[in-house]
Parts: C-alpha cells; structure tokens; sequence
C-alpha cells in the first residue's frame, strides 16, 4: 500500500518527475552508506541506454517512462523484501511522509559518513592481505557487467535487424494489392496474401516491445553487478584502513623503543639533527615516549575495535551475498525462461501467418 | 508423383525445376511424354591468348526421328546463347523468347568468373534451352536444334551462313522507319490491352524484384548479429555455476536460430529471387514483342496507305498488300498463342514460387 501511493507519486507533471528520481537516488544513497556490507537494490536507468532504433532515446518518450516507473516499483520492492532493509526508519518514511522528508535525511548526517575515497572509483588501494574472497566476488562482478552490457548491446543490434525483416515484408501488401488490379485469376489470392503480409510486419512492434521488458531485467543486473563491486570497495578500503592502522602503530612502537633504548635503527631527519645539534635532554625524551605510549595505547585500541568492525563487516556482508546469489540465480533464470516463452510465441505467431499466406498463393 | 521421379532420373546431377515439369504436364496441347530433355552443366575455363571464357556442357537427350542420335554432348559458350537467341527472334518475332542471364551483373559484388556468379548464370541458361524445349513452336526450331547438337567447328560455320550484319541492320532500319509511322493507329484493341498489362506488370514485377533483394539482405545482416548474440550467453555460462547450463542451452538454440536462418536465406536464393529476375526479363521481352507486332503492322499500313496514292501499280501491290496482311495475322494469332500460354505460366511459376517462400518460412519457424 505504501508502495502504490509513492508510484501515484510518479504521476504528477514532468518536473517533479524528476525530483522524484533524485529522491529516490538520495535515498539510495543513504542506504548505501548506511549499510555498506549490503548489496544494495540498483535504481534502473537514468538514461535510455542500449536503445535500437525503433525505441527513442529521448526520456520524456511515455514508453520509456512506464518502463522507468516499473524499474522505480521493483526497486522499492527490493528493498522492503530485504530482511535488514526493510526495517529502515528513512526508507519508511519515504515511503510515508511526502514533505520534510529531504532535511531527514541529511539531518540523519549520512554525508559525512560517506567516504569520499569510494568515488574515486580507479583509485587502487594496496591491500597487502586482500581476502581471497572478495577478490573473486570482484573478478566475477566485473565480469558479470562486462557480458550482460555486451549482451544488450548486440540484443539491440538483433532487434534491430529483426525490426527490419518483418517491417520489409509489409511492402509485398502493397505491391501485391496494385498488382492484383490487373490480374483476374491470380487476384484474389494476391490481395489476400498481400494483407497477411501487412499482419506479419506489424506484428513485430508487439514481439520487440515485449523483449524490452526481458532487456531490463539484465539490466537490472547489470547495475547489481556494480552494487557488488561497490561492497568490494567497501571492504578493500577497510582492509586498507586496517593495515595502515597497524602499521602506524608498529612504527609508533618502534620510536618508543628506540627512544627508550637510544638505538637508532632507522635513519630519521630527527635523528641526524639531534646529532648535530646535541642530543635532547633526558626530560624531553621521556615527554616524548610517554606521549607515544598515550598514542599507542589509543592506536592498540582503535585496532583492536577496527578489527573487531572487520570481521563484522565481513560476515554480514556474505550473509547478504549469498543472499543475493540465490536471489540473482532465480530471478536470471527465470528471465531466460521467459525470453525462450517469447521466442516460441513470436515463432508460433509467425507459423499461423505463413500458413495463411501459403493458402493464400496457392489459390492464386 | 512416380512420373516425376522418372524423368528426373535422366539427370540425376541436375535437378530439372518443377514448374517447367508442370509447363510440361499442363499446357501442352498433345498429352505426350517429354521427349527431349537438356541439361547445361559443368562450367570450365578456358584461357587463350586473347581471352578468357567459359563454356558450359549441354547434355541432350531424346528419342525424336528427326534426330540423328538419341544423345548429344556439346559444349557451348554464353555467346552461343546469345546467337541462338536472336535467330529465334528473327524467325518468330512475335514469339515470347524466354530470357537470357543478363551479360554482367551492375552490381557490382560479384565478380564475372566468380563460383556464385557461374552458378547463377547457368542455372539460368539451364531453363532458358528448357523453356525453347517447351515451347510448342520454337522447340522444332532448326537453329535450336544445330545448337544442341553441332560441334564446335561446325556450329562456327552455320553461324557465318546467316544473312550478313549489314542486312540485319537494315532490316532493323526499316523497322524503326515503319515503326515511327506507327502501327499504334490500326492496333486492335487486344493488344493495347496486353501493352497497358505489361506496363503495370512490368513496375510491380520490378518493384517486387527490388524487395525481395531487400528482404534478402536484411535477414544476412540479421543472421550476422545473431553469429555474435549466441556465443556472449556461452561467455557468460563461464562465469556462472547455477544458471551455467540455462544459459548454455540458450546459446545452443541461438546457433539452431542462425542455421534455420540459413536455410530460408538460401530457400530465397534459389527460388523466389531467380523467378523474379527471370520476370523482369520477360517484362522486357514482352514490351519488344509487343513492338515488334506493331512494326509489322506498321509495314502493312503503311503500304496500304501507299496504295491509296499509286492507283495505277494497283496489281503489284495488292499481291504485296495481301502477303503482308498475312504475315500480320500470323503474327498476331502467334502472339495471342504465346501471351496466353505465357500468362499460364508466369501464374504457375509464381503460385509455387511463393508457396515455396511459405513453405520456407513455415519450415523456419517450426525450427
């Protein structure tokens, strides 16, 4: 119920349209923050991509449109069939409250959260102990976005080509009826025929509109290949903040050491100045290694609760991933079934018109 | 059909095609078997100093008396045909002469000694002797039979018996002198009516010609994507484990889809579009005709209206007068003979060459 006055939402006039939309990446947005071991649901496309020709690309197109409107529905569906999005206070409230809506959301302070190292997408960050899984999980989304835009793109191309096979076939109607005018026995079956070849070419809108719902539910998963990629992300940059905490704090326990011990082990600009310029005085140095444990306790701790964050972070994230697996493997499989139950019904269609048209030539 | 199986085991390499074999069955007037049967195959090269060019062997076979033997191999170059042709049109010239394959083709795609572009040539020149043999008239025809049945040496020599290039030309002067003239005033009304038919049926056939070309091209661009479509669901499967043989399964009939493609792509190839070329031809053929007749009237008239002035040679020129009126009413009783037979046949050979496109699509579709 709350989903359908949110589609009605959809109905108001064309600005607001658009507001819309970026309520609804906002609100995307925030749950990606918020929940960063989750893969989260994708928004469908902000453009129209992987258009044939016959499909305008232009937005404001009422086909595209029904077709954004559906892809909005089934994203809001996602989320409230998630087991931990569901539960959402924001997500609720979009779903509830038409005004203020907007100030809820930034008050719940999700911007800062946000790493603004995660958008510098071909940023590398060298993890030392990646986890082995997740390097996979990242492999295989690449690899899933790969194929399925590959997929699309040349799905176009074919409809395309289909598109101008059926429609050629209409241009026979035409000739046939002008020639029938000066034919007496070959005139009916002619004109007969001729009007079957227009049903043939006309049938193909219908048969490629409907392939156009097939083509979104790809693309639905094309977009949650980048949702995978992005909980990748996530953790790599854990990992990241992980290792270089414990590296700062190794090198901290280092200079205590050294500072305790009076060995230098590792040449510091300090070092060659304090040479130079005379050692520092008992006082100072003590300052300075009480300073660094302060320091390194805090660094122990920190660690000890990243750590802690990491683990966390890693077990609810495959718990969401498997999730998601068994998610995506009926959902694509069922997409296939319904393509080949297309194809069959195209086919079937196509036998029902050739055999009028045969009966038609062989009266002629 | 038995009967049919039959006489195709005349020729077991070369399929004889099936509307001339109802030509045979439906419109000849004596209920006779077939008795002469052509074939024209084994195209080979021949390079020489000057040139280099192709011939064709011609397999005759038949159990006529005025044939010295009952089968006859001879090898024959294109312009051979092109020989034969004209001398069947200059000795029935209101007779409908089936068409030749055109010299080259424009388009420019396919090369002149190309496998395809020889394939296609003489399948044509296949059913150009065939129709000839069909034909109740031309098949006695004594050209047509020095053709099929002379060596080389001594076909060379006939040719060089006809009436010389120069009178040729000017027989084909005064024909266009007494064309201009005009035998469009004296023309009776069946033949402004076959003239009207064949302008029209001329652009349709022509515009028909022109989609189905069409028709063809696109399902070759169709058929390539699809080459490409089949295998990203194999790429795919690789990456997957559940879904791994769906989407096998999906790649595998997407190939079936581009073999099925094949098969109506070549279904057209050999049937619906030679038909249809053929017919473009005959559209030409038959405007000739058509003016032919109206030259030959048009000699008529024009002595008839010579007469008018010159009573005193009055005589001399009746005698002309009524050889000429003769050979008009032959030629028009010829005509009249052929468009109706002809008409027949462009029905028949229409009829199945679009059943046949059906049939393809039928077969395409259950696939």
């Amino acid at each position: 119920r709350a989903v359908e006055s949110q589609s009605e939402g959809q109905c108001a006039p064309v600005d607001s349209l658009w507001r819309r939309y970026s309520e609804f990446e906002l609100l995307r947005n925030y749950l990606s923050v918020t929940y960063p071991h989750i893969v989260v649901p994708p928004l469908p496309e902000k453009r129209a991509d992987f258009v044939w020709h016959k499909l305008s690309a232009d937005n404001m197109d009422p086909d595209f449109v029904e077709r954004r409107r559906i892809g909005l529905e089934n994203f809001l569906l996602r989320v409230a069939s998630h087991p931990v999005l569901c539960e959402d206070k924001i997500f609720y409230s979009f779903l509830t409250q038409e005004g203020g809506w907007k100030e809820m959301v930034s008050e719940t302070g999700f911007q800062l959260k946000a790493d603004s190292r995660l958008k510098a997408l071909n940023a590398t960050f060298r993890v030392k102990n990646p986890d082995k899984r997740f390097t996979e999980l990242k492999h295989y989304s690449d690899e899933l976005q790969s194929v399925i835009s590959h997929l699309l793109r040349v799905r176009a191309r074919v409809a395309d080509r289909l598109y101008g096979v059926y429609k050629v076939h209409g241009n026979y109607g035409r000739v046939f009826s002008e020639w029938s005018a000066i034919e007496k026995e070959m005139g009916d079956g002619l004109q007969s025929a001729g009007h079957h070849m227009d049903v043939y070419a006309a049938s193909i809108d219908d048969i490629l509109e409907e392939e156009e719902h097939y083509a979104d539910q790809l693309k639905e998963y094309l977009f949650y290949a980048e949702a995978l990629r992005a909980v990748c992300r996530k953790h790599e940059l854990m990992q990241y903040d992980l290792e270089m905490a414990a590296q700062d704090l190794t090198s901290k326990k280092q200079q205590c050491e050294e500072l305790a011990t009076g060995t230098v082990r590792t040449f510091s600009l300090k070092g060659m100045t304090s040479k130079l310029f005379g050692q520092e005085t008992t006082e100072q140095r003590e300052a300075k290694i009480k300073v660094l444990e302060e320091q390194i306790q805090e660094g122990e701790e920190q660690l000890k609760s990243k750590n802690l964050e990491g683990r966390d972070f890693v077990k609810s994230a495959w718990a969401d991933i498997e999730r998601f697996k068994e998610q995506k493997n009926h959902d694509l499989k069922e997409a296939l079934i319904s393509y080949a139950v297309m194809q069959i019904s195209m086919c079937k269609k196509g036998i029902q018109v050739w055999t009028n048209a045969k009966e038609c030539f062989s009266k002629m | 059909d038995t009967s049919l199986a039959e006489v195709n085991s005349f020729s077991p390499s070369m399929p004889i095609s099936p509307s001339s074999m109802i030509n045979q069955y439906k419109f000849e007037d004596e209920p006779e078997l077939r008795d002469l049967f052509i074939t024209v195959d084994d195209p080979e090269s021949h390079i020489t100093a000057i040139e280099t060019f192709i011939t064709y062997r011609v397999v005759t076979k038949t159990s006529r008396g005025e044939f010295d033997s009952s089968e006859y191999e001879v090898r024959r170059r294109y312009q051979d045909f092109l020989w034969l042709k004209s001398k069947l049109e200059e000795a029935h010239p209101t007779l409908i002469i089936p068409p030749l394959p055109e010299k080259f083709i424009m388009k420019g795609m396919v090369e002149r000694f190309s496998d395809e572009f020889v394939e296609t040539r003489r399948k044509a020149l296949h059913k150009f002797l065939n129709r000839i043999a069909d034909h109740p008239t031309l098949t006695f025809n004594e050209d047509f039979k020095i053709f099929l049945t002379a060596q080389a040496w001594e076909l060379s020599s006939h040719k060089k018996q006809g009436p010389s290039l120069l009178s040729r030309m000017g027989q084909t002067v005064r024909a266009v002198a007494s064309s201009v003239r005009g035998g469009v005033k004296n023309r009776p009304e069946m033949f402004t009516e076959m003239n009207d038919y064949m302008e029209t049926f001329s652009q349709k056939i022509n515009v028909l010609d022109k989609i189905a070309h069409r028709i063809y091209r696109e399902e070759r661009e169709y058929l390539n994507e699809m080459k490409e479509y089949g295998p990203i669901h194999t790429l795919w499967s690789a990456s997957e484990e559940d879904i791994a043989d769906s989407l096998k399964g999906v790649a595998s009939c997407i190939d079936k889809c581009c073999k099925a493609t094949e098969k109506r792509m070549a279904g057209l190839s050999e049937n619906l579009l030679p038909i249809l070329h053929e017919y473009v031809l005959y559209s030409e053929i038959l405007m000739g005709v058509l003016k032919r007749r109206d030259q030959i009237q048009g000699e008529l008239d024009s002595k008839v209206d010579a007469l008018a002035h010159k009573k005193t040679e009055k005589d001399l020129f009746s005698e002309e007068i009524g050889k000429l009126e003769d050979k008009v009413e032959c030629a028009n009783n010829a005509l009249k003979a052929d468009w109706d037979r002809w008409k027949q046949n462009m029905q028949c050979d229409m009829r199945s060459a679009f059943t046949n496109v059906a049939e393809n699509n039928l077969h395409y579709y259950e696939e």
